[in-house]
């Protein structure tokens, strides 16, 4: 074999060698320094003292980690479930032969082109009772209209699925429609032969055909939710008090902010466990699922 | 999105379709609502937003929110206005989703095109940092970019940009190229063409669709970022998202609600604007996110 044609056969394995590198160090060598981070006694400075896992029953045992991940329970089941809801619920409706689809279309969807932190600003201000839609409401008339929920630390997580379901149910909206429309019409028509009824024949045949994208969009928005940072930064600041820490929060302030790297890096671990366990099952079953077809 | 499929066959009464277009003209005032009251609040004097009717349009327009903000606004210690950070973003932009879609489009060639034994599974590896969160990456990234003097630099920036941006770029070519025929390369290939001649020749002159889904996927993404930015940014580096996030919070003075919004669109405007232009690539982007395989 000449040069050349050596040349040409490892040309391939060369072009991805660095792709390969990066993810190998940026990506999984990353991971493994941070889970060894998160065995030490690091602080403000990562330090090599290992200390098994007391950072984990420190962590467990901290009120405000404690917070966090009740605050994600609250946000992430409500998040999911209402941009599923009203994503479907658009996309049925606007499978309707509507003649304006063109238009409304990118109405529902353009909030997914925004940055989180100019979603925040615009609904920080809208939520805020002083100057938003209650002072609206006063000012049309009904006085006893109340929504301070963004300064009451029971309720400014709600805020933030408000805000954070404006930004992703188009999207949802999206996915399902792209389902809608790979509907076999045939199947429809011999249904309505049979005399089911519009309502029936959505919740008996297409609704559970969707099942594909219900499973698709819980895990995008699941691991949206558990990721999100941004909009929380931008509406609330974790605040008040710690009423919207969320994880990716708690993630940055105790290890940027607090000096404890250590609890930090194992808060970030518990983050990715939590990602991994639900996109790992889904990628694989989608790998296994493409060759099967 | 496929909406050339055949129309839906279910058909609903004058009543029902009349109720249909109200709930969906409703539910885009809904998405519309946040845009509206940004932009007419923007264009009225302090003073006015302070009287309240948020929903009212100006009685006195004004620009010189959206002066103050592109020139004048205070963000962190100088009276700079958002301009320095809004060229920050673009600085930051332009090169990291140029490098990340060319190494994108190369690796989703050879993926598909020069398979080996292993390159599989680097694809695996390669899918699932996709969706890692980033606070498991930040304390080692925060170090790496320190030893490499790249700390707080725009450089810094697009490295880390670029990094974490080539699991999806590589994605969206090894899709795409999976089903441009492979006989066209293995005959190419016995013509003598080499490696990166059939990529030239071959493949790039139709890979126009996925190269605008690649670049605007990454441009929204990474002019959206805001988490690298806090992090990793310095005075002179930082972006716009992470400006706009100063200027709103910042808690000395006057809170000038007008100039927050002002900019906030103009942080908005970029991805807006590629949105409207090219809303349907941005859709079947944002799509084969959702949908591997």
């Amino acid at each position: 074999m000449d040069s050349r044609s050596r040349l040409q056969e490892l040309l391939p394995k060369l072009v991805l060698a660095p792709s390969f590198l990066i993810v190998l160090v940026f990506v999984y060598g990353f991971i493994a320094y941070t889970g060894f981070l998160s065995l030490t006694d690091s602080r403000m400075l990562p330090s090599y003292n290992f200390v098994g896992l007391s950072n984990y029953s420190k962590l467990w045992a901290l009120p405000h980690w404690w917070r966090a991940i009740s605050n994600l329970a609250i946000f992430a089941s409500l998040y999911i479930v209402i941009c599923s809801v009203l994503g479907l619920a658009l996309a049925i409706l606007l499978d309707q032969k509507i003649r304006a689809e063109g238009i409304l279309r990118p109405i529902y969807l353009y909030p997914m082109a925004l940055s989180f932190i100019v979603t925040g600003t615009a609904w920080k201000w809208f939520l805020d009772p002083g100057i938003g839609l209650e002072n609206t409401m006063h000012l049309w008339g009904w006085e006893s209209f109340a929504f301070n929920w963004i300064k009451d630390r029971n309720y400014a997580i709600y805020c933030v699925v408000i805000a954070a379901v404006w930004q992703s149910s188009g999207f949802v909206m999206a996915m399902f429609l792209a389902g809608l429309r790979g509907v076999d019409n045939e199947i429809i028509k011999a249904a309505q032969i049979d005399g089911a009824s519009t309502a029936t024949i959505y919740r008996r045949i297409i609704i559970p055909l969707m099942r594909p994208v219900f499973l698709s969009a819980f895990v995008v928005l699941a691991h949206l939710a558990i990721k999100a940072y941004d909009l929380v930064v931008a509406l609330t600041g974790g605040g008040p008090g710690q009423a919207t820490e969320l994880p990716a929060t708690f993630m940055y302030s105790y290890t940027f902010t607090r000096n404890q790297m250590g609890i930090g890096a194992s808060s970030a671990i518990i983050m990715l466990v939590m990602i991994f366990s639900i996109i790992i099952p889904y990628l694989y079953s989608e790998i296994r699922g493409g060759k099967g077809r | 999105m496929s909406a050339q499929n055949p129309d839906n066959v279910i058909s609903h009464n004058r009543l029902t379709r009349a109720l249909i277009y109200i709930a969906l003209i409703l539910f885009a005032v809904y998405y519309l609502l946040p845009l509206y009251v940004m932009l007419v609040n923007s264009l009225k004097p302090l003073e006015e937003i302070r009287q309240g009717g948020m929903l009212n349009l100006p009685q006195v327009w004004t620009i010189e929110p959206w002066l103050q903000a592109w020139s004048t606004a205070q963000i962190g210690v100088q009276p700079t206005g958002l301009r320095p950070f809004f060229i920050n973003s673009i600085l930051m932009v332009v090169p990291a989703v140029a490098i990340s879609t060319i190494i994108g489009a190369l690796n989703g060639y050879v993926l598909t095109k020069w398979q080996f034994r292993g390159s599989n599974v680097f694809f695996g590896l390669l899918l699932l940092s996709c969706f890692i969160p980033f606070q498991i990456v930040l304390i080692p990234m925060a170090r790496i970019l320190g030893m490499l003097g790249l700390a707080g630099s725009l450089w810094g920036l697009i490295l880390v940009h670029v990094v974490y941006g080539i699991g999806f770029t590589t994605l969206y070519f090894r899709n795409y190229y999976e089903n441009f025929p492979t006989e066209l390369v293995r005959a190419a290939q016995i013509d003598g063409a080499s490696f990166f001649q059939i990529f030239y020749r071959i493949l790039l002159p139709s890979s126009g669709p996925i190269i605008v889904v690649s670049v605007i996927w990454q441009f929204t993404n990474i002019w959206n970022d805001f988490l690298f930015g806090a992090s990793f940014s310095g005075a002179a580096t930082t972006p716009m998202t992470v400006a706009l996030n100063n200027l709103v919070s910042s808690s000395t003075g006057v809170k000038e609600y007008n100039v927050h919004f002002a900019g906030a669109i103009l942080a908005a405007l970029p991805t807006l604007i590629v949105y409207i232009v090219s809303g349907r690539y941005f859709v079947r982007g944002l799509m084969s996110g959702a949908v591997k395989g």
